[in-house]
Order: structure tokens, then sequence, then C-alpha cells
């Protein structure tokens, strides 16, 4: 069948700058470039270019720009180019239309509606380059009271605490599993949060034989899958964390294709290889939080009560309810994952269109933990669309304890967002798992890349907290009065909490 | 002494280390006039590839070097500071004797001096040889012994 799919890039070659040197050809995955020897020229088939840049970034005389191919097609506010090109492509294969990475839908980005405060005068700014600024903060339970005694004339703590995650910044790497990236990049995340001193997440992929060593800084995952979960996995781990949502694709299970199940995955998996690796989109022994309750218990007892347990949700219309639900069940962190959270694999219709925005849910649910007062029982993580550190500060002061950030670890890494993620070609060597490909990523490299990424926005949110007078990241937490809305209505403002800039 | 180290689990297969020793060893080391106007120099590292293993090979500068021995003119030399195995191009004949007994197979053959040979020379008016600088996965390592 001829294809109406018009080319979504277009490649343009710089003739005299091009010297023919093939970079570009043998960097493409995707077979866009090649040389022809006849011509003495490298030709490109465009219609095959995902626009990661790949071949832009490698070329050593910046021959190449790729851009927006800008053939109009006819102006249409309901009938756009990516509305017809999503229907050509069903059209022609009859499939549900893939995609990868978080939503790309243009809704409102609630952090760049919130500004943040600042002291001037009446309480004087801290300069943290030279006095202590504390970004050290524990996930866990905390008591609702702390007795304090004395032992041989020193102040003891009288009152048991439960299993916390001691983090140095207060940014974690999302669950990204070892199957939907590659072992390289699994272990830049491991060895960078390890450096870091906080944790990353093996997603529901299981953890790697040769990264159990990192296990102090590594959150395991237990998903409806079940895959990789066994008694080492769980007494490896720092922390547990069952995942019943994920932001990109609420209420959907994960598939994990058979070509992807290599030798490697299939053992960490513990399925046989070459076969799909199928998340059902329930866990089939929870259907109320009273099961939620069993399996919590369950995991707590297995690691004898030594781990804090996680439960990762979807942000969906009542999470609040949810998370109180799930705080109530005995789960020592709640995380929510928003609208703009990644994936390696998702139906466009529902990334692009379930969920919510992180920001609302987070308020939401921050708020309604605290009015039934039981906000100290559990922390609470949100990721799902965290850009920069400006975003982890405003997440804080809106009530979050830590963020997750995963498309952004992944962008460190060389992730240029072009979502093909679901085609197992990534030219970045992250989220493939051909050992042509993977190799792209070496994780010393990836690994400094992630450090230097946290190390800067550790720094700036250490200069952001000093503007506003606080050392230390718990005095901001939840202290939503150092926030103000811009443009924001009444009703936005009211879900947030916080007020009109100016007000 | 200098060495290169090469990583074959890291090695992409892109052949800038390549490019970037023919623009260094190039008259004016400028990389379009080396590549398109120029007398392009012979490359002194290649990438070995077969499937996805691949490495970039280039001189070993060898303890005891076999063409050093065999040399007839007494062009190929070892650097007794810098261990460094080089080749004068003034004295060498073009015999071709090195390429036959180097076990590495890293001596080429420079067609357009017809006489000389082209071998890694480690760069010596760098800090860091052009294939180590310009490798974009740090598949090239520099190691000093």
């Amino acid at each position: 069948m001829k294809s109406y799919i018009l080319p979504q890039y277009l490649v343009e070659r710089d003739d005299y700058r091009c010297i023919r040197c093939e970079v570009c050809a043998r960097q493409c995955a995707f077979d866009v470039h090649w040389y022809d020897e006849e011509e003495d020229a490298v030709f490109a088939d465009e219609s095959k270019c995902v626009g990661c840049l790949r071949c832009v970034t490698l070329c050593p005389t910046n021959a190449l720009v790729v851009r927006h191919n800008p053939t109009q097609i006819p102006p249409n506010a309901n009938w756009t180019g990516e509305v017809l090109r999503n229907i050509y492509r069903q059209a022609e294969t009859g499939g549900v239309l893939l995609t990868g990475m978080g939503c790309d839908k243009g809704y409102p980005i609630y952090w760049d509606r919130i500004v943040l405060d600042a002291s001037q005068v009446t309480n004087p700014s801290i300069d943290p380059l030279r006095e202590p600024m504390e970004l050290r903060t524990y996930l866990g339970a905390k008591p609702d009271v702390v007795k304090v005694g004395r032992k041989g004339g020193k102040p003891s703590l009288e009152t048991r605490l439960t299993p916390q995650l001691r983090l140095e910044t207060p940014i974690m790497f999302s669950a990204i599993s070892y199957g939907a990236i590659s072992y390289n990049a699994c272990e830049s995340l491991a060895r960078a949060a390890t450096e870091m001193g906080t944790y990353y997440n093996t997603g529901e992929g299981g953890l790697h034989r040769n990264l159990y060593k990192y296990g102090d800084h590594t959150i395991c995952q237990v998903a409806s899958g079940r895959f990789g979960v066994h008694a080492d996995y769980l007494e490896v781990a720092a922390a547990l964390e069952i995942k019943i949502g994920q932001g990109a694709k609420p209420g959907i299970g994960g598939h994990l294709p058979g070509e992807k199940v290599s030798a490697e995955i299939s053992r960490t998996r513990m399925i046989p290889k070459g076969t799909d690796a199928i998340s059902p989109a329930p866990h089939h022994d929870i259907y109320s939080i009273e099961d939620l309750a069993q399996l919590i218990y369950a995991l707590k007892e297995a690691t004898h009560w030594e781990k804090p347990v996680s439960v990762k949700i979807a942000a969906v219309h009542n999470s609040a309810a949810i998370a109180s639900g799930i705080v109530r069940a005995g789960a020592d962190i709640v995380a929510l994952d928003g609208i703009r959270g990644g994936t390696g694999a998702a139906p466009t219709m529902i990334r692009d269109n379930v969920g919510i925005p992180i920001e609302l849910a987070l308020a939401a649910v921050d708020t309604r933990l605290r009015e039934e007062g039981i906000r100290n029982r559990a922390s609470v993580v949100v990721a799902g669309g965290i850009r920069n550190s400006s975003d982890v500060i405003k997440a804080i002061a809106l009530g979050a304890d830590a963020v997750y950030i995963g498309t952004a670890a992944l962008v460190a890494m060389g992730c240029h967002v072009c979502q093909k993620c679901y085609t197992g070609k990534c030219n970045w060597g992250i989220a493939t798992q051909d050992p042509y490909l993977s190799k792209r990523l070496n994780p010393d490299v990836g690994t400094r890349r992630l450090v230097n990424l946290l190390t800067g926005w550790s720094h700036e949110i250490m200069e952001m907290l000093g503007g506003m007078g606080i050392n230390a990241i718990e005095s901001l937490r939840g202290n939503r009065l150092r926030l103000r809305g811009v443009g924001l209505t009444q009703e936005e403002l009211d879900i947030l909490g916080i007020k009109h800039a100016g007000a | 002494m200098i060495r290169i180290v090469p990583r074959e689990e890291y090695c992409i297969g892109c052949r800038l280390c390549e490019i970037h020793c023919i623009v260094q060893h190039s008259r004016s080391k400028n990389i379009i006039k080396a590549f398109k106007s120029e007398r392009r120099p012979v490359k002194r590292v290649e990438v070995e590839e077969e499937g996805h293993v691949s490495f970039a090979l280039q001189c070993r500068h060898c303890e005891e070097a076999p063409c050093v021995t065999a040399c007839l003119s007494g062009a190929m030399s070892k650097d007794p500071e810098t261990g460094a195995v080089v080749n004068d191009p003034e004295r060498c004949v073009g015999c071709w004797t090195c390429i036959l007994v180097c076990p590495f197979g890293a001596v080429r053959r420079d067609e357009a001096e017809r006489k000389a040979v082209g071998k890694c020379d480690l760069c010596p008016d760098l800090e860091v040889p052009a294939c180590v600088a310009n490798c974009p996965n740090e598949a090239l390592l520099m190691v000093e012994e």
C-alpha cells in the first residue's frame, strides 16, 4: 500500500561542509543516511527520520540540519497535520498508535505559572556558599509524637522510628525497567544514585545481578507482572515500591515485546527468552485497599520490617482519596506520577488523554492527608515532568518530600525525546537492547552526566532556599505561602492552595 | 609513557577517531580542507569491526618493537624518553618491511608519498591524542604508565 504519510522531518546537508565521512550513515539505526560511491554523495531517506538528532550531534563538520518538514497541509484547526498523520498510519496498519516518553500535549504546566518568594530586608537571605545549607531529607513514616528521654545524662530518642530512606538531595531517579532501557543506562542510574546519596528505581524489570552491589541505593519495584521478584531481590533493596499505576498510561499494563527479551533480560525477569513480558493492568491480587494492605505487610514481613514500602499510583481524578487509602493501608511512601510522566511504550491516545497534571494531584493529596491528620504517616514523592531545579523546589513547597526524575535523567544521558522508545532502535543507546546500539552509552560517561545534573540542580536549590532565607529543605516542605500563582483562575489557585501573585 | 587503550565494549564504530586522526596529521589541520582540497594524509588508527564488536586500533608502541628491529634504514626508532615508536620520513626508504613484521597491522603505506609509511605518533603536539580527545563515547583512553 502506498503510504500517504509525509516525512515528519527534512534532512538538510551542506554539501560544502560534508566530507563524506559517513558518521551519519553508521550512526543511524533507522537507516536514513547512506553513501553512494558512484555519485560520491551522502543521501537521506527522510521518511525514516525520527528526529533524534544523533547524526546532527556527531557530524564532525556541522554539515547537517534536521528540521520539521515545512510542507503545509491545508490549514485546519481540527484536522491538523498530526491528526492526519495518525489517521493515515492507522488506515495503513490497522493498529493501535504507539508512542514513547511522556505526554507532549499542551496541557498547562502549572510549574510555569507558579513563582517563588525571596527574602528582602525583614528576613535576610542566606548565602549557601558561606553558610550551611541542608538538602538532606528522610523518606518514610514519621511518628505522631517524638519522645525524648535521657540516658547517662545524654538525650536519647525513646520513640521507635520506622525505617527511613536518607536522601542527600531530594531528587531520585524514576522507575525505568531493565528492558525498557539498556543495561548500560541502568548501570549509569545506579552508580549516579550511589555517588549522590540518593536512589534509583528498578521499575518492574527486576534487578540484574551485576547491579546488586548498588542495592543500598536501589528501590526495587513489585509490579503487576511480578517480573524478577524473588527473595534476594527484596533483600538487596533499600526500599520496595508497589507499582499500581504509571502517569504515562494510567489504568493499563505494560508489554515488553519478546524481541527485547534477551538472555540477560530473561534471566533478570525470570521469564523464557524471547517471550513477551506482559504486565496486567491491575494486580490480580489487589482489588481493594485491604488487598493492598496485605501486599504491603507481606513485603514488610518478607524484609523483616527493615525497609520502607512505597506505593506508586498514576495521578488521576480521585488521587487524594486513593492516597489516603494507601497511607491507611500502611505505605511509608506514596509516589504520584503525573500525566507528563514517561514510558517506554504506551498507546498514544492513553498517554495524551488519561491522568491529571502532577501539580494539581500533589496539592490535592497533600491537602487531603493534612486534613485527615495522616500526612506524617507517609512521605509523598512526585514524578512526571520535573524538568529543572525550580520544578523540584516548587514541588517541595507544594507539599512533596522528594521528586522522581525520569525523562530529565534520560535526557542527561543523551535522550533527545524523539518518542520512539517503543521501536527498540534508540540511537542514543538508551531505550534499546540491540548490542550494537546499547554500547553507545558508556556508563562511565552516563554516570558522570547524571551526577553533574544532580549536582547542578542541588546547587540551584540551595541558592533558591537561601534566597528565601531558609537553610534546610525540610523547612520549605509544604510551605505554600512561599509560592504565588500567575495567571491562574480562582479554582486553580484553590486546588493548588496558593495565593495569586500580588496577594 | 603514554598508551592509548581501546575499550571495545564502548566503541560505537563511528570512526570519528579516524577522521580526527587524518585532520590532525593534515597540513592545515582544517577538517574541510583536509578532506576536500589537500592531500589527505594516511590514517594512523583504524576501527576494526565485526558485527557489534568494534574497536579502534593504532600502533601499540611495543616494548620490543619488531618494526624497529626490522627497519633497514634506521627510520623507525623508539624514543627512549617517551617510549613512542616513531618513523622518520626523511630516512624511510619505503621498503615496507615494518608493515610485514607489525603483528597488529598498525603500520600503513602512505601511497601518496610512495616511499614513506604512516603510523601513530601519539600526536606529539597535543596534550591528548586527537583520537582520544574526539571519541564521543570515551572508548579510547590515554593512560600514563
